[in-house]
């Protein structure tokens, strides 16, 4: 009998998604459990001792695997189904180069430049994003997905760039990549949220809205102080 | 096995991500030619085949460059995998998902503190980042406890995957201990690390690939002059 395996997550984190979009592509059942960010279980404090965030992933006895993008490996290595990272050894270099590069290059300028008050470092943040983003428009010349015809590890690394142009947009009002900008971006955002396993692991739009919506005060006083301290 | 002209490796002798790819490849018995950089003055070269980062090292394999250095290690178990070479990473996925998660998190979190004290500009700023190295480090402690098993390295009998990514940094902790006075990894504070230490550098699979602190300690003064004000 199959192990069971537990997934602790919080709504809305691109993070998250990205090991519930592995877990259900790989026809794996999992229970979710929902953590308050601002109100830590000790079941995630346990299990995440390192850096206390979501998502953590259990299976069966094991002690926890944390860091999203090493739990979708873990779940492509651990359980058979259709691969989630590509099989040669050189595109699967090039994946996990293309997904540190979202990690470290991408997120958080896309963040700053979303919740920022300030203008002027607004501005600087935007600048950065978008010469980020171009880099990624490349990957995607003659590509539906960063992983070819069918989702992969790559669309899953960049999901979160799907949320910042979709919903984080509609919150914030700010529209940060114009109308003609970054075409098979938008389209990939597009294709990517309305995958058919994706779109089942993804609340609805409205939802997602809804509750950045409602944290949006809380954000802006985080961002706001950390941009004060650069 | 790979003819030297079908391997190249973009590099600096003093880079602990370097060392880190030399090492994977000396384990694998891979001969290769090797491409020393000028870091404050990246050739075209570099600039062509590590666009994005313009960093070191670069690996060249049939024309094709691989860039980050845990990713290369990957790509090179996985190339010359297989067979008489050793295996770098574990073969079970959890045991795998461990190395790489403390991996990563000498990357991100050992790496920056470390090279905090070396740069810093007042010794107010050393003493914190060396305090800061010193918690990493003691978590990396417990680490060793749950990953060796009892055995002598993170990868059990033998070096692997984790004991490169945190054993190819041991040279510049020498090197800040000459500089600096610090000790980072000590008997009293760390005793697994402090062992496991000196059987990293004895390990025959990676004893030769570590530079010469002095090369370091110039190397350390050059950034320096340049970063520091």
């Amino acid at each position: 009998m199959a192990e069971p395996v537990k997934l602790i997550g919080t709504f809305g984190s691109p993070f998250v998604h990205r090991a519930e979009v592995a877990l259900r592509l790989k026809g794996v059942p999992y229970e979710l459990i929902l953590e308050d960010l601002t109100n830590k279980s000790e079941l995630l404090l346990r299990h995440n001792p390192i850096h206390k965030s979501v998502p953590v992933l259990l299976h069966g006895d094991r002690p926890a695997i944390c860091e999203s993008l090493l739990i979708v490996e873990y779940i492509d290595e651990a359980f058979d189904g259709p691969p989630l990272l590509p099989i040669d050894p050189y595109d699967r270099a090039m994946a996990r180069f293309w997904a540190q590069f979202i990690e470290q290059k991408c997120a958080k300028p896309f963040w700053m430049a979303l919740w920022l008050n300030d203008g002027d470092k607004r501005e600087v943040f935007v600048k950065e994003a978008k010469e980020n983003m171009a880099l990624l428009e490349s990957r995607l010349h003659g590509k539906r997905f960063f992983a070819g015809d069918t989702v992969g590890y790559l669309d899953f690394a960049a999901c979160g760039l799907a949320l910042v142009l979709g919903v984080l947009a509609e919150v914030t009002g700010l529209s940060l990549v114009g109308e003609d900008e970054f075409p098979l971006l938008r389209r990939w955002a597009d294709d990517y949220t309305s995958e058919e396993t994706v779109k089942a692991c993804l609340p609805p739009r409205e939802q997602l809205v809804a509750h950045f919506s409602g944290k949006k005060d809380r954000i802006k006083l985080a961002v706001n102080a950390m941009a004060c301290q650069m | 096995m790979a003819r030297e002209g079908d391997l190249k490796l973009l590099g600096l002798v003093v880079s602990p991500f370097v060392v880190r790819v030399r090492m994977a490849l000396s384990m694998k018995g891979v001969s290769y030619e090797y491409i020393e950089q000028d870091v404050f003055n990246k050739s075209e070269l570099l600039i062509r085949y590590n666009p994005v980062h313009k960093k070191v090292p670069v690996l060249i394999h049939h024309g094709k460059p691989i860039c980050e250095s845990l990713a290369i290690v990957e790509y090179v178990d996985e190339v010359w995998g297989g067979g008489a070479p050793p295996s770098i990473l574990p073969a079970d996925p959890y045991e795998r998902a461990t190395a790489r998660f403390w991996a990563t998190y000498v990357d991100d979190k050992l790496f920056p503190a470390w090279i905090g004290v070396m740069k810093a500009a007042t010794e107010e700023e050393k003493a914190e980042k060396v305090s800061q190295t010193l918690a990493v480090l003691l978590h990396l402690e417990e680490a060793f406890a749950k990953c060796s098993n009892g055995k002598a390295f993170f990868g059990g009998d033998s070096v692997g995957y984790l004991d490169l990514a945190l054993g190819c940094n041991l040279f510049w902790f020498e090197t800040l201990r000459e500089m600096f006075d610090v000790e980072l990894i000590d008997e009293g504070r760390t005793p697994l690390l402090a062992s496991w230490a000196q059987r990293f550098g004895e390990a025959a699979a990676v004893k030769d690939l570590v530079p010469n602190v002095d090369k370091a300690v110039e190397h350390a003064k050059k950034m320096r002059r340049v970063f520091v004000h």
